[in-house]
């Protein structure tokens, strides 16, 4: 799994929750890089065949990091920065429309 | 109230950045769209901000990002990080997101400069998480100080062993190296040597990577093919063929690369012309020598209209930063030319060795366009080689007839991770060339924008504007 080459305690930290887990992690990281620190590389499910998927670019062109942050759906995890207490869920299959 | 710019520019990379210092050093008023938190684009990531990997085991080439970025923040150029760009009008209007609110800004001129993406990859399992790009392994490494150990490197170009040093720099154990550069491409190279040759500084650098990998201990197995990705919802093992036997090595993390190509979604919005570049293998925006495209006001620079590095890009920028204060009447063109021909001797002295690399990692035909039927050409909307070679066989000649078919392109990635696999595919299966397949056609908006976003779009509120959605 990923981790950090070098760790630096005095760093300041943020929580964010992941499907019901907390993650703590560095303030200013991006969504994306919490979530592979800790160790999670399933990100969505697929619209049309529900196949697992994770992030492949981590620069924002290939949409396969999408999640759900606070309630609105369809996120780039790569492009988000963590925000403590931000609320992360798996984006399954296609988002709905509206509210 | 903001006063409208006289020159826009899109990315803020090493492209975008020095275009912005050349036109602000010539009085200019600039604005610099973008998308990233800071200046750097992807080459120089994280600049401003380095993580726990420093500049020891990020290089000397990464560090020298540094000067240019502070030249950039003392320009006076205005900067807005996190602006997406959702669409550049061909009359110079620039739709943007910025926190959420979406605005429209008419500038004098654009200056394209958003970077490029690595080419596909498409082979079968690269889907599976633990599949990422190495690009990716090389940001989360720049931006986040993170890295995964014990993963499989594959594929073929100048970055492979640029971030596998990086790792190694860093203590981070690599597995492998399976390289899949083409026999073939190594004769195909030989020609363009004594070229490259001027610049042996840059090949030794290259070697020196490739040495110190060895040096190292880990397994560098060359002239791989059939690489293949395979686990129960996430990567497990990498299966390849080498010397006509299949191997399979255990890994949780495979990165893969074969070259970057540029990101033509933006320009090819605007309606700018672009040709297949035989020799890269992929779409290129067409220039002038000053970045002009035939959209008048509108530029390209950098990786993004010409992949040749961050040297080339900077270089480029500076030239399309001439370009376009010449076209807004800032300088008239003999002021260009005199101030652009050392730009442009320099530029063509760092480009020498490029028709060498070209040759030499120009990935090969089996890794562009996958044999298997199963294998999946566009990731967003699932759909396979064999549909698409089964579309053909129906009739369709072109990527945009494809979409009416199967759907694919059109999810959220809007091609970019499938438009060069489709193209070679249907290339392959109609019996044509690239160029008379053609492209999918892009249009705006080139970023996903909230509906929310674009209803409470405001008309151009700078000075003088009047453009409306």
């Amino acid at each position: 799994m990923f981790t950090e080459i070098a760790t630096d305690p005095g760093a300041p930290t943020v929580t964010i929750v992941f499907e019901g887990r907390e993650i703590a992690t560095r303030a200013g990281a991006t969504v994306a890089a919490a979530l592979l620190a800790a160790g999670e590389l399933h990100f969505r499910d697929t619209p049309v065949g529900a196949e697992r998927r994770g992030p492949y670019c981590l620069m924002g062109v290939c949409f396969d990091c999408l999640v759900e942050i606070d309630g609105e759906p369809n996120r780039q995890a790569c492009m988000a920065t963590v925000r403590d207490g931000m609320r992360v869920e798996r984006q399954r299959g296609a988002a709905g429309i509206g509210p | 109230m903001t006063a409208r710019p006289d020159i826009a520019v899109v990315g803020a990379g090493p492209a975008g950045m020095a275009a912005a210092v050349a036109a602000a050093e010539a009085g200019a008023h600039v604005m610099v769209f973008d998308e990233q938190p800071g200046p750097g684009g992807q080459i120089y990531r994280a600049i401003e901000t380095p993580g726990p990997a420093g500049d020891a085991v990020l290089g000397a080439d990464y560090a020298a990002g540094r000067g240019l970025s502070r030249a950039f923040r003392d320009s006076g150029a205005e900067y807005l990080p996190g602006a997406t760009v959702w669409q550049v009008s061909p009359d110079r209007e620039v739709g943007v997101s910025v926190d959420g609110r979406a605005r429209i800004i008419k500038a004098g001129a654009v200056i394209v400069a958003g970077g490029a993406l690595e080419r596909p990859f498409p082979i079968p399992g690269w889907t599976l998480p633990g599949v990422m790009t190495a690009g990716a392994a090389q940001i989360a490494l720049k931006a986040s100080g993170l890295a995964a150990a014990d993963a499989v490197f594959a594929g073929t170009g100048p970055l492979l062993y640029l971030i596998v040093d990086q790792y190694l720099k860093a203590g981070v154990p690599v597995r492998a190296v399976l390289e899949t550069t083409p026999w073939s491409a190594y004769l195909g190279a030989l020609p363009r040597l004594p070229g490259a040759l001027l610049r042996a500084g840059k090949l030794r650098q290259g070697l020196g990577y490739i040495r110190a990998i060895r040096d190292a201990g880990v397994p560098v197995i060359r002239g791989v093919s059939g690489l293949a990705v395979a686990g129960d919802g996430r990567a497990e093992r990498v299966a390849y063929t080498h010397g006509g036997h299949r191997h399979e090595i255990a890994a949780e993390h495979v990165f893969v690369h074969q070259g970057v190509v540029p990101n033509v979604n933006l320009t090819r919005s605007i309606g700018c012309r672009h040709d297949w570049d035989p020799a890269q293998a992929c779409w290129r925006v067409a220039t002038d020598a000053w970045g002009a495209t035939d959209v008048a006001g509108i530029f390209a620079a950098g990786d993004g209209a010409h992949v040749g590095g961050a040297e080339a890009a900077r270089l480029g920028g500076q030239l399309a930063a001439l370009g376009a204060l010449c076209t807004i009447g800032r300088i008239d063109a003999a002021v260009r030319n005199n101030r652009g021909a050392p730009i442009q001797h320099a530029l063509a002295w760092e480009l020498r060795p490029r028709p060498f690399l070209d040759a030499l990692y120009r990935p090969a035909a089996a890794d562009r366009v996958p044999a298997g039927d199963d294998v999946v050409v566009c990731r967003c909307e699932e759909v396979t080689a064999g549909e698409v070679r089964a579309t053909a066989a129906l009739g369709c000649l072109g990527p945009n007839q494809l979409k009416s078919f199967c759907r694919a392109g059109m999810g959220p990635c809007q091609g970019r991770l499938c438009a060069l696999t489709v193209t070679e595919l249907l290339a392959e299966a109609t019996g044509r060339p690239p160029d008379a397949v053609g492209d999918f056609r892009r249009r705006p908006p080139v970023k996903p924008l909230r509906l929310a976003e674009l209803a409470a779009l405001e008309p151009d509120d700078t000075d003088g504007g009047d453009a409306g959605p």
